[in-house]
């Protein structure tokens, strides 16, 4: 970890000056991520911007009937919070999937968005990396690559993004406000998280010193009919190895909206809208679950160690479609 | 001859005696000791697996202010010429691994250099700051591209502890091949770290004087003295060693690990106090469990009976040293066929030498044979329980000895019947609920009963009260405790009138703790030397006026209650105080050895065994495995504390789960490189994974292994839980898993 200044403000827009006025600061929030990135000496901002004192700690209504979410309230408040519970409670049961309570007590919503990959390869730095180091390649791809993408990766970055909240946020169609020196804009959910391409080292479409300032929930949250599940190599703080959130509408037993997103699988939460398509109008069964799962997975590729997860994605996608639809127990 | 002990503490569940320092933060580890004026090290690892280092460039770190030196090979001050002077406790035969020794690496990972400042967050940061040129040579780590390579282990004096695969006896070839029942198998095992959760770390106190105290997270204050005082020749007066709490060990502090080296060489350079604690990352840089590939092949008569036995096992050990352990002995010592040919051999490859780790190579041999026990029941469609009751033994024919005790078949029943096992289907699957397949499977575990000499005083103070010591260590398992009980028994005091100390190099010699010798040992001797100070007291109590203790020999007293009494008549009776008062005003005093009994050990092999029963959950489409309840049922001799003993045994049943279904350290071949090197990627279990686990202890008198009847707890609780948890998922799924870990794309 490399010596760093600090500064702390409690109004956005200093803090936005503050970050465009040294191109190498970062904002920090509960810091769950960066600082162990500091530690193994991958991340090496020079200024530390700490933003947990801005204005942006609540959960609000929005006039769309849908819910803000404050960049800064942590991932447990949100996940308890009551409105959330109601109307969202399939982010809730994301939230609930990931990390740890400690973590979850520190970290933010906003920062949860842009957590890195838990790739091994970008976490040592003896090793080639082209997400922390252009150019120097991905040792993933012929190396130990059990955790790493089937969908969306390239030859230059095969990481995931390792959020659950996120995939919950992907299915919802949330948006994600920020703020920079060129103003404030927002940006839909599927366009916030980009694919690796040959620059694997931009995570996200967020330009040069924006700020998240808050998430947007839509109005339709999927309360009846939903289902986040994530399958890994233990019961409990464990990156997911696949996830799926699934929300249905449905009437009688025919589909009437579907979405589900993907997660431990590529390099952002995973959907593909002629799969969510494919189901409405259809009976809710294990058939036409399949077959959504088919859509969903076409074009996979799997590499030496990950290529199981082609398979245990479409069924854990079937299970939770079924649990979404009510037709199979949760337990 | 010894006096029966009064057990009025032994065999009680008695609470921790270092439990409120611990939950309090009092307990101070190695990296917690503050010294004034202490200087922080960090070390820079290897990136490369295997070459020379051609150039260090410094400069960058050297210039700012508040580094105090990089240490490296160049410049490293002279140290020990011969490789004798390296070897520790438990090192293998071989040449051990030196720090800073010279330009060649040999690991990746190895130790380069040590970075030291007036901070440590300096140090860290300076630590990024030196450039390393390398001059890259090709590797091998990759145990199954190199079995080829195999070869017998060097001897050394790590036989005696870890003894060779016995010669074959009978006709295994011949024999197996007419069997009508037979199974055969190759079974995988990855490489596996320790992992406590306190990092190695060192504190360094460099006196006025120059001599050093000496921090250290160690399971052996002594090996780290010898250690130190031999590499950097330095007499014993000028070096005490202390590591009075340690944070976990498992093995993996078994030997010196390289901070120890750097603390020390850094202190004395420098002639000030100086800390060096290791990262998580770099907790994967020394000894760990060796990845094995094992093959058990088993025949028996069409009624069950084994007449053939075969395992063998390749395991991977570094180019510098021959790290081995007992990993095929197992099924020729618990059963008895006649004709038995086992085989070990190593594969060596450039890592760090492994390391013991809990029960290293029991659990390992122990986890394939005892699967292959599970799939010769099935070949004979008997019950895997009828089948290890069909072939048990109470004699060792390995060492062709009777067991001082062996009450395993009580493990078996009362096991058995906590866990239900009597109403088991054997047919695979044929237990469902929901998506979720259930099986219940068993396995037998083992594992030695051994005892070391060790020495302890004891003090009984003038204020009446006992303080007794060993340089002995407690590495989270209880020693403080059960020698503390020991002690109080012993000489008739309660629990707080006794205060025991450990882990310091002032205090009596006492060996490495491991192998689960500890309580045999250490308690030996703190129960010799009470008896000491016992027939001290006896002394002065003749001696007192109209004594009615005149003719008493010791055989005729006993203690209870703080009192001496004859046993014959309790009510003639004199206070500890009121003797020791007689002493003139001192302490009565005394040190000893706890020794074992050779004679009497020698006719009789020894072992702690244990059964275990186990129910999984498979998810039919999702492969997640849920162990939903265990029992394990142990006979290990007597056992001092209840409490802490099931303790010990949980610990070593959830490891077993972790080791069954999660770990494994990841080596990427391409760069020779652990890269799970964390413990958010290298997997143990966490509470969520752990459900109902149950624990017995079968009544097991035992007076050949010593005279309290102690024979260990500290392996035998992960022994068996991998192969009962395999065997319960082959009942679960009808798959038969032999490599461990056992994710979910295994039964995908």
């Amino acid at each position: 970890m490399n010596s760093f200044t600090y500064f702390r403000t409690d109004a956005v827009d200093t803090a936005v000056r503050e970050r465009a006025s040294e191109p190498t600061a970062k904002f920090i929030a509960g810091g769950t991520n960066l600082l162990d990135l500091m530690k193994e000496n991958v991340e090496h901002p020079t200024h530390l911007i700490d933003i947990t004192r801005l204005p942006l700690t609540t959960i609000s209504d929005n006039v769309d009937g849908g819910l803000r979410l404050g960049a800064l309230v942590t991932n447990a408040d949100t996940a308890y919070n009551e409105q959330v519970i109601q109307r969202y409670p399939l982010l809730s049961q994301a939230i609930l999937a990931g990390a740890s309570p400690q973590l979850r007590n520190m970290a933010t919503d906003g920062g949860n968005l842009l957590q890195r990959t838990r790739c091994y390869y970008f976490y040592d730095t003896a090793t080639p990396c082209n997400k922390r180091e252009p150019g120097s390649g991905c040792s993933a791809l012929n190396g130990y690559n059990r955790i790493h993408a089937i969908l969306g990766a390239s030859n230059h970055c095969i990481a995931t993004h390792p959020s659950d909240m996120c995939v919950a946020l992907a299915a919802l169609e949330a948006e994600v406000r920020v703020t920079g020196s060129n103003g404030e804009r927002t940006i839909p959910f599927a366009d916030f998280h980009r694919l690796p391409g040959d620059t694997p080292n931009i995570d996200n479409t967020l330009e040069p010193g924006e700020l998240i300032t808050a998430i947007d929930l839509p109005a339709r949250g999927f309360p009846e009919y939903f289902q986040y599940l994530k399958l890994r190599d233990r019961a409990s703080y464990a990156f997911a190895l696949v996830s799926v959130a699934a929300a249905l509408e449905m009437e009688g037993g025919t589909i009437t909206a579907a979405r589900i997103a993907l997660g431990g699988v590529a390099h952002k939460p995973w959907r593909k809208p002629e799969a969510e398509a494919a189901l409405v109008g259809k009976p809710a069964n294990k058939e036409n679950f399949q077959a959504a799962a088919e859509l969903l997975l076409a074009g996979a590729q799997g590499y030496e160690h990950n290529a199981f997860k082609i398979e245990l994605a479409k069924r854990v996608i079937v299970r939770a479609l079924g649990q979404a639809a009510k037709l199979e127990p949760t337990a | 001859m010894s006096t029966p002990l009064v057990t009025n503490t032994i065999g009680k569940p008695i609470n921790r005696v270092d439990g409120v320092e611990k939950v309090t933060g009092k307990a101070k580890y190695a990296a917690e000791f503050n010294v004034p004026d202490l200087a922080y090290g960090v070390v820079i690892s290897s990136a490369i697996t295997k070459g020379k280092i051609k150039s260090f460039d410094a400069s960058d770190a050297l210039s700012l202010e508040g580094v105090l030196q990089v240490f490296t090979h160049e410049n490293r001050p002279k140290l020990a010429w011969f490789d004798i002077s390296y070897k520790d406790q438990d090192a293998p035969p071989g040449a051990p691994f030196r720090p800073l020794h010279n330009a060649t690496i040999k690991y990746s990972g190895q130790p380069i250099a040590l970075v030291v400042a007036e901070t440590f967050e300096l140090a860290r940061y300076a630590a990024t700051l030196v450039r390393v040129e390398y001059e890259e040579l090709t590797h091998e780590t990759d145990l199954e591209a190199n079995l080829h390579k195999a070869r017998k282990p060097k001897h050394g004096v790590a036989d005696l502890l870890k003894p060779p695969p016995p010669k074959p006896r009978g006709d295994f070839d011949r024999v197996y091949a007419e069997d009508p029942n037979k199974v055969a198998g190759r079974y995988v095992h990855s490489a596996e770290h320790h992992n406590p959760m306190e990092l190695f770390a060192t504190t360094v106190s460099y006196e006025k004087n120059g001599k050093l105290t000496i921090y250290d997270k160690t399971q052996g204050v002594t090996n780290s003295i010898l250690y130190v005082t031999q590499v950097f020749n330095i007499p014993f007066s000028d070096v005490r060693v202390l590591s009075p709490y340690m944070g976990g060990g498992f093995g993996s502090g078994l030997r010196p690990q390289y901070q120890l080296f750097m603390a020390v060489m850094a202190a004395r350079e420098l002639k000030r106090s100086v800390r060096v604690s290791l990262t998580r990352q770099q907790m994967f840089t020394f000894g760990h469990r060796p990845a094995t590939v094992q093959q058990v092949a088993l025949g028996a008569l069409a009624d069950g009976s084994m007449n053939a036995l075969y395992h063998d096992a390749m395991s991977e050990t570094s180019k510098f040293e021959d790290y081995t352990e007992v990993v095929v002995n197992w099924g020729g010592q618990l059963y008895p066929p006649e004709n038995v040919t086992l085989d070990y051999k190593l594969v060596p490859l450039d890592v760090y030498s492994p390391l013991d780790m809990r029960a290293p190579g029991g659990v390992t041999g122990m986890s394939a044979l005892e699967v292959a026990m599970d799939e010769l029941a099935y070949n004979l469609g008997m019950d895997p329980l009828q089948l290890r009751l069909k072939n048990y033994t109470d004699h060792d024919y390995n060492q062709n000895k009777p067991y001082s005790s062996k009450e395993l078949r009580e493990c078996y029943r009362q096991g058995a019947e906590r866990f239900g096992w009597p109403s088991r289907n054997m047919e695979p699957r044929s237990m469902k609920k929901d998506h979720n397949l259930i099986g219940w499977g068993m396995a037998t575990g083992m594992w030695e009963a051994n005892q070391m000499p060790a020495r302890a005083e004891a003090v009984l103070m003038v204020n009446g009260k006992l303080r007794v010591s060993s340089a002995t260590a407690d590495i989270g398992t209880g020693t403080y405790t059960i020698m503390t009980q020991i002690a109080a028994d012993t000489l008739g005091l309660p629990i707080s009138d006794v205060l025991f100390k450990l882990g310091d190099t002032d205090m009596p010699v006492a060996p490495i703790s491991g192998g689960s010798w500890t309580a045999a040992t250490v308690g030996t001797a703190v129960q010799t030397v009470c008896q000491e100070v016992g027939k001290s007291l006896l002394k002065l109590a003749k001696n007192m006026p109209d004594s009615l203790f005149k003719g008493a020999k010791w055989e005729d007293i006993t203690f209870s209650d703080k009192h001496m009494r004859l046993k014959n008549d309790p009510n003639v009776a004199v206070s500890l105080q009121t003797l020791v008062d007689l002493n003139g005003g001192k302490a009565v005093r005394e040190t000893s050895t706890g020794l074992p009994n050779a004679l009497k050990q020698r006719n009789f092999s020894r072992a702690t065994h244990s059964a275990v029963f186990v129910e999984v959950m498979v998810d039919e489409d999702l492969g997640t495995v849920k162990v939903t309840r265990a029992v394990t049922a142990v006979a290990g001799g007597r056992i001092l504390n209840p409490k802490t003993a099931r303790s010990q045994i949980l610990g070593g049943m959830v490891w077993g789960l972790s080791k069954a279904l999660e770990e494994e350290s990841v080596m990427d071949h391409n760069f020779g490189r652990f890269m799970n090197h964390n413990l958010a990627e290298y997997h143990v279990a966490v509470n969520a994974d752990i459900h109902d686990l149950d624990v017995i202890f079968v009544e097991e008198h035992d007076d050949v292994v010593n005279p309290l009847g102690v024979k260990g707890l500290g392996e035998i609780g992960i022994v068996g839980m991998p192969a009962a948890i395999a065997n319960a998922i082959f009942h679960a799924t009808g798959r038969r898993v032999r490599d461990l870990p056992i994710r979910l794309d295994a039964l995908l």
